[in-house]
């Protein structure tokens, strides 16, 4: 899938083209106009760069755990660093990349103008969300800085709460305040959908970014107090001793794993729904056609949000969980699977008959499908009782969760971000660099991953800074493939941030896209639309935009 | 296996020849990789399916040969098929998965049993005639071995690959989980649970001996005490023996036969006498009352190790207790925490 074909790009004259006079981002000047913005848009930017200023943060961790693990010895550092690595790694992509990464940046910027909104129903809460997100962020470095954590991301009792002295309240404090700036996020977007879609937008009209947006939003809202709550007690046992937790005080260790996995199973929904969303839009696009089966994929949405609440205890069977409730959450995570196999095919039958091209974002689309089927599928093994009490706990975990987190998320997040990058920046990117870094990083993922479901069924446990030397050629395969794949990551900070200035004059609708977004000028006014749009035509539909073009060109010409 | 087994005997036998794939050490290990492929061949297929009809698509439909689209609404009956065949595929999984969970935590009545105490870091496993080890455990093959584990501390998680088993080690709780080893040889053992500083130390060896070599072991490391016995003395050193006495009048009921009994409590509740319960009822007296009894007796929180509770209590199942009865609750019960089942229940 190369570059067989250019493409469906319909640039201006790049002689003659420029960005529009007024726009979002020079609307007003100074770093206050920015700090102070109520606009969604300039929101979503300030959350583009934080996210991506703690993606590479967590990324740095990635390369220093892999460095390490490519001898069996514990050479590079001591034990206590490298549980330090792995828990910044985890709380970092978790709590500060893949939470917050689609819905705070893609969402923001989208989503009120998918559903012909001029802003969010609460511009300063929204604003409000993205300080807190860093007051949390700069907790949770603060814990970094002056000597990490190392409780993993799951904060397990009572290992953090009477083992460890490192600071695990600051860092649990931090996670607390960025749940509030989810929880922020997500009641925002609930209100703007219901309250502010502009004339004609129902429900069954609505693009599905939105529709998968809201289903996150639903699990942010419902789900992310329990964490907030959990935290709190962690935080409570471990400065004055209430002893929820403690079984010498007549508390249940086992209470902690229930509570935190309420919230964190469905966390992994918050964070790949999104990320389904803007797979939808792209395949569409380039496609030239309607998302098939759109209501088949709209309620597949919700329904995964719904079941999400009630597999948390897919991640206890090992814990001594009652035989019975085992059975009971095993069939409902494989009820779960479901809906995930239904888009997928949706997907793939979106293409038939279709008109396809092959755009980078299209690219990391493919890519979200393959890596998203394995992701998906090996959660089925994890689900099958049995098989899961010799896989879990094991690098088939982290492979598994890294093929649904970062094989799905993160290559859908990257799809997005160049989908919409003309939208928000008015320009281009360098087309076959794109290419080149979709494909790297499809290959470095590949590399670094499959070997490490190999791994697991061998037994090499997770959380592991030292291993057998039989594990060590699988091992050292990672790390290569870790390698590519931060070159592959890297690559789009370059040419994205050079688009900035150098990149080709984008236009209005570089794609030929349907979505409102594309109706209004790259980069947009602060105010979105003139005048409040006035929708007569279900999302996806080609040919009410290939009639509107022509009036245009008729009009104009 | 209902595949070829010929063809599935070879396909193990390769894979157990390569370093792709840990050995089959235990009469689990079979079953496990049985679902293992099943599950690795319907990915398989699946993703065959899907990148087919992604490349086969984007081929078919790429803009230079098709380059006008058409629409399609959608197919109730393509739905109905993608919903209903992965549906169908799950549930096989879920069962055959179910099956196998059920194979792995309901040990057989005749196992043997040995003690386990996961500790910041180390695995400590105490065997009935009293041989302690330390990040290794001695087994015969050919006979199920269950492991009743306890943590000390934090949340370890006993866990032995080429065995296809694993268990989590709690605080404050037993768990049990057992294996027949099939051949002799030694096997690691890891701690899987994240549990601090030196988690990824924390490995030991299972050794898997003939039934011959085993016994020669197990006289060669005795300590001349068996867990019974340690806890006979551990019973008067703490002056247990100062009120179960075992006499009628005393002020504390008599334990001979107490194990696998049950028990009438005095806030009316009955509780069957095991492990986890006897456990409890040290370290936490005034919640478990027997009826007819004040609640004078102190809590030994504290004063007495996971080890010194696992001898206590081997003590008091030797008192005069019934065997059968005893093995019946071993083994159907893999949550020992809140003891619920009624005895003489087996699945
Ligand atoms: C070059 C890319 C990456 C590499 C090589 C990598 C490597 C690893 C490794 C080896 C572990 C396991 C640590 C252990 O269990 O000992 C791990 C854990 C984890 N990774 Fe990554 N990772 C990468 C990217 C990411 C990304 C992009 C995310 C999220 C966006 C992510 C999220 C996580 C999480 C949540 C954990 C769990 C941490 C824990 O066990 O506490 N990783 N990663
Ligand atoms: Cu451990």
């Amino acid at each position: 899938m190369s570059a067989t074909s250019s493409t469906i790009v319909n640039l201006p004259d790049q002689k003659t083209a420029t960005l529009p006079k007024r726009n979002y981002l020079n609307n007003e000047d100074g770093l206050l106009s920015w700090l102070f913005t109520g606009d969604h848009k300039r929101i979503a930017i300030l959350y583009l760069i934080s996210i991506t200023f703690f993606f590479f943060i967590g990324g740095a961790f990635a390369g220093l755990i892999r460095l390490e693990l490519l001898t069996p010895q514990p050479d590079l550092v001591a034990s206590d660093t490298y549980n330090k690595f792995f828990s910044m790694h985890g709380i970092i992509m978790v709590f500060l990349f893949l939470v917050p990464s689609v819905p705070a940046t893609l969402g923001n910027f989208l989503m009120p103008i998918m559903i012909g909104a001029k802003d969010l129903a609460f511009p300063k809460v929204n604003l409000l969300s993205w300080y807190l997100y860093w007051v949390g962020g700069l907790f949770t470095l603060a814990a970094l800085v002056l000597g990490g954590v190392d409780t993993g991301w799951t904060f397990t009792t009572p290992l953090s709460t009477h083992y460890l002295n490192t600071h695990v309240v600051t860092a649990a404090v931090g996670i607390f305040i960025i749940g509030f700036s989810s929880i922020f996020t997500g009641l925002n977007f609930i209100v703007t959908i219901h309250r502010m879609r502009a004339p004609g937008m129902t429900w069954f009209r609505l693009p599905l970014f939105v529709w998968s947006n809201y289903a996150a939003s639903l699990l942010m809202v419902l789900g992310t107090p329990v964490l907030a709550i959990t935290l709190v007690l962690v935080a409570l046992e471990r400065t004055i001793g209430i002893g929820v937790f403690d079984p010498t005080k007549g508390g249940d260790p086992l209470l902690f794993q229930h509570l935190f996995w309420f919230y964190s199973h469905p966390a992994v929904y918050i964070m790949i729904l999104p990320g389904m969303g803007v797979i939808s839009e792209v395949i569409s696009t380039f496609s030239r056609k309607r998302v098939f089966g759109y209501t088949a994929v709209a309620f597949s949405s919700v329904a995964i949000a719904l079941f999400g609440f009630f597999v948390w205890a897919h991640h206890m069977f090992i814990m001594g969980v009652s035989n019975y409730s085992a059975l009971v959450f095993s069939l409902l995570t494989m009820l779960v699977a479901v809906p995930s196999a239904i888009k997928i095919f949706n997907w793939a039958f979106t293409l038939q008959k279709g008109s396809i091209t092959f755009e980078t974002p299209m690219l990391y689309a493919f890519g979200f499908m393959g890596l998203f089927t394995i992701g998906g599928m090996t959660g089925v093994f994890l689900g099958a009782l049995g098989m899961d009490i010799h896989l879990t706990e094991t690098y088939f975990i982290v492979a598994h969760f890294h093929f649904v987190m970062v094989g799905g998320m993160l290559m859908a997040f990257l799809s997005g971000i160049h989908f919409w990058w003309p939208k928000m920046t008015g320009r281009m990117y360098p087309e076959s660099l794109s290419k080149l870094a979709a494909v790297t990083t499809f290959i470095g993922f590949n590399l670094t991953f499959l070997p490490q479901f190999i791994l697991g069924y061998l037994g090499m446990p997770r959380r592991y800074h030292a291993y057998p030397p039989e594990f060590q050629v699988l091992n050292v395969l990672s790390t290569a493939g870790a390698t590519v794949l931060g070159v592959g990551y890297m690559l789009p900070l370059l040419y994205l941030g050079w688009s900035l200035k150098y990149g080709a004059i984008a236009g209005n609708n570089p794609w030929q896209a349907t979505g409102l977004e594309w109706q209004i000028q790259s980069p947009p006014l602060t105010e979105n639309f003139i005048e409040v749009p006035v929708v007569d035509h279900e999302a996806y539909d080609y040919e009410w935009l290939a009639h509107k073009t022509e009036q245009e060109v008729t009009t104009v010409g | 296996m209902h595949i070829s087994p010929v063809l599935w005997q070879f396909l193990v036998k390769w894979l157990n020849a390569s370093a792709l794939f840990p050995r089959e050490a235990s009469t689990i290990a079979p079953y496990a990789d049985a679902l293992y492929f099943f599950l690795l061949l319907i990915t398989v297929v699946g993703l065959t399916l899907v990148g087919t009809l992604i490349f086969g698509f984007a081929i078919r439909y790429r803009k230079e040969k098709h380059p006008v689209a058409i629409q399609v609404e959608g197919s109730t009956l393509l739905e109905a098929t993608w919903t209903i065949i992965p549906l169908a595929l799950f549930l096989i999984c879920f069962v055959w998965g179910a099956l196998l969970y059920f194979r792995i935590y309901n040990p057989p009545t005749n196992s043997m049993n040995i003690y386990v105490v996961g500790k910041q870091w180390m695995w400590k496993a105490e065997h009935e005639g009293g041989q302690h080890e330390i990040n290794a455990l001695h087994v015969p093959v050919g006979k199920p071995v269950q492991l009743t584990m306890i943590s000390q501390d934090v949340f370890h998680s006993f866990s032995v690959p080429d065995f296809r088993i694993k268990r989590e080690v709690i605080p404050g709780r037993y768990s049990t989980v057992w294996f027949q080893a099939t051949t002799p040889g030694s096997y690691h053992i890891f701690c899987t649970q994240y549990c601090g500083t030196n988690h990824s130390q924390m490995i030991g060896e299972v050794t898997a001996m003939t039934p011959d070599d085993y016994q020669k072991w197990l006289q060669a490391s005795t300590s001349g005490m068996s867990l019974a016995q340690n806890g006979e003395r551990l019973f008067a050193s703490m002056g247990c023996n100062a009120c179960h006495t075992g006499a009628a009048a005393a002020r504390g009921p008599n334990l001979a036969g107490v194990y696998g009994s049950k028990l009438q409590l005095t806030n009316g509740s009955e509780v069957l006498v095991n492990d986890a319960y006897l456990r409890d009822a040290i370290l936490n007296p005034s919640e478990h009352v027997t009826a007819g009894y004040a609640p004078i007796m102190p809590t030994y929180q504290g004063q007495v190790s996971e080890d010194g509770l696992i001898d206590l209590v081997e003590y008091i199942k030797g008192l005069q207790s019934n065997y059968r009865i005893q093995q019946t609750l071993v083994t159907t019960e893999s949550d020992q925490a809140a003891p619920t089942t009624p005895a003489g229940v087996k699945p």
